[in-house]
């Protein structure tokens, strides 16, 4: 707006501005008014909730059709294609349907509660990129009902078996790239947002670690899905356009395509997995009543896992035949992301220490986060090592490393936050006893579930397989018993939920008393607009206000 | 300015186009699809529909924001926001142009040579393929579509080069104009960028037609096709999209649009043409030269 308003031009903002706060005082009526038009951060980052839980139970549902064929050794269920593709969906539902969305929900409820804006910084834009995602799944699902069926190449895509899917090339294709749409206009968004609408007195080092996360994951948000675009478009124009890319006979190169994928699929690792530190990081200060420790170096860990996650992509592709020098370089530059993600860790350990600790559902979760997250690092650091992980590479080991880190560490994650904030979403608090329930079952289950996969592994079962030798089969039948449990227990969350939203216990604005965080500075639920106004906050609510 | 203006951040309500955008987008998509799978060549005229959709969505989303920007009830940091939004998008942009560079990059260096016999190829090349010598440009191997000659970068790709860089100096005398509040100057200006951008892309098609009917010189020929139209392809269609802008921006210019001291619009448009402007350095300097 330009530096001088005319009267006249004054009177027709005030005029607009009084009409908004008429507006302000009601949510919109109406269904198609409410959601499908919305531009409140609060019903969009619930929308973003609801549609992440959606896929988690679809690509769950996948899960166990997988997990039930290898209940026993043999053929049983399902045709070996049927399982590639139950495998391929799965972990692209998981990736881009489940966990990302869950995340940008997050960030768009609570980022601007925990900054103290009005909302987020285009929230047009913000619809949009909520509603492009149910379009995209939906165009990748349809494939699952046609001749040919769904894509069975795996996630990665790898040419030229995933070039020779049929008719699925291009619906995979195109999803991926609506899918992509989306996250970099949900990025640019987050980023938008937090360096342009935090309350005056705000500082970058004033904002909680969420808030941080998210900030840095934004960044590779932009700075690697569109690296995913180019190359599925590489896909698309040789499957269709006889390109050579990835044809050695045209002077390409298959491995082409891994490299590119990595480039993207590394970083898109730590997009999975820096918003769930960010949570935890809430998490533990308010369940061990102490500020959070190294504040400052948390801060900066995460942006050198981020600056490292560009550098190390090859280490998805030690096996693929690369020059000596390149599998040490990516061998060292792996094992240095131990450096920061410790500090993380130890910073964690450390605000527990001498702390009075209660055990509420959000804490337990973020507790299990911090033990079993750790325990998939550990097999990630093994895998770091180029010669074992000639051994390891598309084993069950692979399999387990990453269900560590994605479910025991994202979902879990997810979940704690979930737990955190739901009291100030639905305004009430859940049921301790069930979410203790939900808890146990959850973790006793999900280690059922993989940890024997490490063993299958290291024996060499491969993954990706519908069968297998029989001397997998024990281990293969308690990992099958683990991964239905933990799928029941994620039907149970959603009662859970659904009891504490009808009703319950009243929640207070704090929620948790002496948690730290602008979001407990407003009413429970969280009220359809807050921070209306840009102003000064008040510094002492906040973790990191003052001093750190 | 007011109090008011000044902590009101513009939040807008009940925005109808983002899911007439979500439509288009898988109409679009869906029309792409249905060409490309079907066994005899169809007419996409579902992706037409699509993009019309787009199109229509487009008008009436920026259309809004015009609007509501003419009625000044964007503030200095909403305005903020519109810049951060444009620079990270134009990054973006950067990134998936940086995909098909390093296709390029990774063919030359080491794709290419590797199948010639260079470092771990030996046994690759004498097996599978002997005597192919591995050097650049190439089409692999297989010879794929057969023998090409490739475009002399000191005829039309200088000129093209020049025409470019003639037209980031023309939208730059049209900001100052802009910013000196003089009207017919930034028309002007404006118009000349147009134009040069408009005959940028003749002179492009112009090359594709070269290529295509006296070169031999195709998309399906191999590696060295692929990149060199994959590349310099989006680059073209960038550069139609920012022409396109620039001739919304000079519409708008003409209508009475924007102030000396604050015409983000215009400046976002400028931005992205310098990006496309960039973008086309590194591709003479690396697809066409050398």
């Amino acid at each position: 707006m330009s530096q001088d308003i005319t009267p006249n031009e004054m009177n027709h903002a005030e005029v607009a501005h009084g009409h908004d706060h008429h507006d302000h005082d009601h949510k919109p009526k109406g269904f198609v008014k409410r959601w499908l038009m919305t531009t409140n951060h609060k019903d969009i980052g619930t929308l973003y909730l609801i549609f992440a839980f959606a896929m988690f139970i679809i690509g769950g549902a996948m899960a166990m059709i997988i997990r039930l064929e290898l209940f026993q050794p043999g053929l049983q269920f399902v045709e070996p294609d049927f399982f590639n593709q139950m495998t391929t969906m799965h972990a692209l539902i998981m990736v881009f349907g489940a966990v990302m969305p869950a995340f940008v929900g997050l960030a768009n409820w609570m980022i601007p509660l925990m900054i103290g804006a009005p909302d987020m910084a285009l929230p047009r834009m913000n619809n949009w990129s909520f509603w492009i995602l149910p379009f995209a799944f939906t165009m990748l699902l349809s494939t699952l009902f046609m001749p040919g069926g769904a894509p069975a190449g795996g996630w990665t895509m790898y040419p030229p078996l995933v070039l020779q899917g049929g008719h699925n090339v291009g619906f995979l294709v195109f999803a991926v790239h609506m899918m992509g749409i989306s996250s970099i206009m949900g990025a640019i968004n987050v980023i938008a947002t937090i360096m342009n609408m935090r309350a005056p007195n705000v500082g970058y080092l004033n904002m909680p670690l969420f808030v941080w996360t998210w900030l840095i994951t934004a960044f590779l948000l932009i700075a690697v899905m569109p690296v995913l675009a180019g190359a599925v478009t590489m896909l698309l124009t040789d499957r269709y356009f006889d390109t050579s890319f990835f044809s050695a006979a045209g002077g390409g190169d298959p491995v082409l395509f891994q490299h590119i994928f990595w480039f993207f699929g590394h970083p898109e690792v730590y997009i999975m997995i820096l918003p769930a530190f960010g949570i935890v990081s809430e998490i533990i200060p308010t369940f061990a009543r102490k500020p959070l420790f190294g504040y400052v170096s948390m801060v900066y860990a995460t942006a050198a896992i981020a600056f490292l996650s560009f550098i190390v992509w090859a280490h998805h592709m030690f096996s693929v035949g690369m020059p000596l020098g390149g599998e040490l370089y990516f061998m060292y530059a792996t094992m240095m992301i131990a450096v920061p993600t410790g500090v993380k860790i130890f910073n964690w350990v450390a605000t527990m220490w001498k702390g009075s600790m209660t055990f509420e559902t959000p804490m337990l979760f973020s507790l299990a986060f911090v033990i079993l997250f750790t325990i998939g690092g550990f097999s990630g650091v093994m895998m770091a090592l180029a010669p074992v992980d000639l051994q390891y590479h598309d084993t069950y080991f692979i399999v387990a490393h990453f269900h560590y880190v994605l479910v025991t560490g994202a979902v879990f994650g997810i979940i704690a936050g979930a737990y955190y904030w739901l009291p100030k979403w639905s305004g009430h608090m859940y049921n301790e006893r069930l979410g203790k329930i939900h808890f146990w079952w959850s973790t006793i289950s999900v280690n059922v579930l993989f940890f024997p996969q490490h063993f299958l592994g290291l024996a060499g079962m491969p993954r990706r397989i519908p069968d297998y030798s029989t001397q997998f089969a024990e281990f293969n039948m308690w990992s099958s018993i683990g991964g239905f449990a933990f799928g029941l227990a994620q039907v149970f969350f959603i009662y859970v939920v659904w009891k504490t939203v009808k009703g319950g216990e009243k929640a207070t604005a704090e929620v948790w008393p002496g948690a730290k965080g602008l979001e407990w500075t407003v009413p429970s639920p969280a009220p359809h607009h807050t921070f209306e106004e840009f102003g000064p906050v008040d510094l002492d609510k906040m973790a990191h206000g003052k001093d750190h | 300015m007011s109090e008011a203006s000044k902590d009101q951040y513009y939040v807008p309500h009940l925005a109808q186009w983002p899911i007439v955008g979500s439509i288009g987008l898988t109409v679009t998509f869906l029309g792409a699809i249905q060409a490309l799978n079907s066994e005899t060549s169809i007419t996409p005229w579902m992706m037409f529909v699509g993009i019309g959709i787009l199109l229509w969505m487009m008008f009436g989303w920026f259309g809004d924001v015009i609007k509501e920007s003419e009625e000044k009830l964007y503030n200095t940091q909403v305005d903020t926001s519109f810049r951060m939004g444009m620079i990270w998008f134009i990054f973006s942009e950067v990134m998936f142009f940086a995909a098909f560079f390093g296709a390029l990059f990774y063919a030359r260096t080491f794709s290419v040579p590797w199948l010639g016999g260079e470092g771990t190829g030996l046994a690759t090349n004498e097996v599978l393929y002997p005597g192919y010598e591995g050097v650049w440009p190439t089409n692999g191997p297989g010879e794929l579509n057969g023998r090409f000659e490739i475009i002399d970068p000191y005829h039309l790709p200088l000129v093209n080069t020049m025409l470019l860089l003639a037209s980031s100096v023309t939208i730059t005398i049209a900001h100052h104009a802009l910013r000196a509040n003089q009207r017919s100057q930034t028309i002007f200006w404006l118009i000349a960028t147009v134009v040069l951008g408009a005959v940028f892309i003749f002179f492009q098609a112009e090359e594709y037609v070269l290529a295509y009917q006296e070169f031999n010189l195709k998309l399906n020929s191999g590696i060295y096709g692929s990149t060199f139209f994959m590349l310099t392809g989006f680059h073209g269609f960038h550069v139609t999209l920012g022409a396109i802008m620039i001739a919304i921006i000079t519409v708008r210019v003409i209508k009475g649009h924007f102030k000396p001291e604050s015409h983000f619009g215009f400046e976002a448009v400028a931005w992205y043409w310098h990006f496309v402007d960039v973008v086309w350095l590194g591709l003479f300097i690396f697809v066409y030269i050398l």
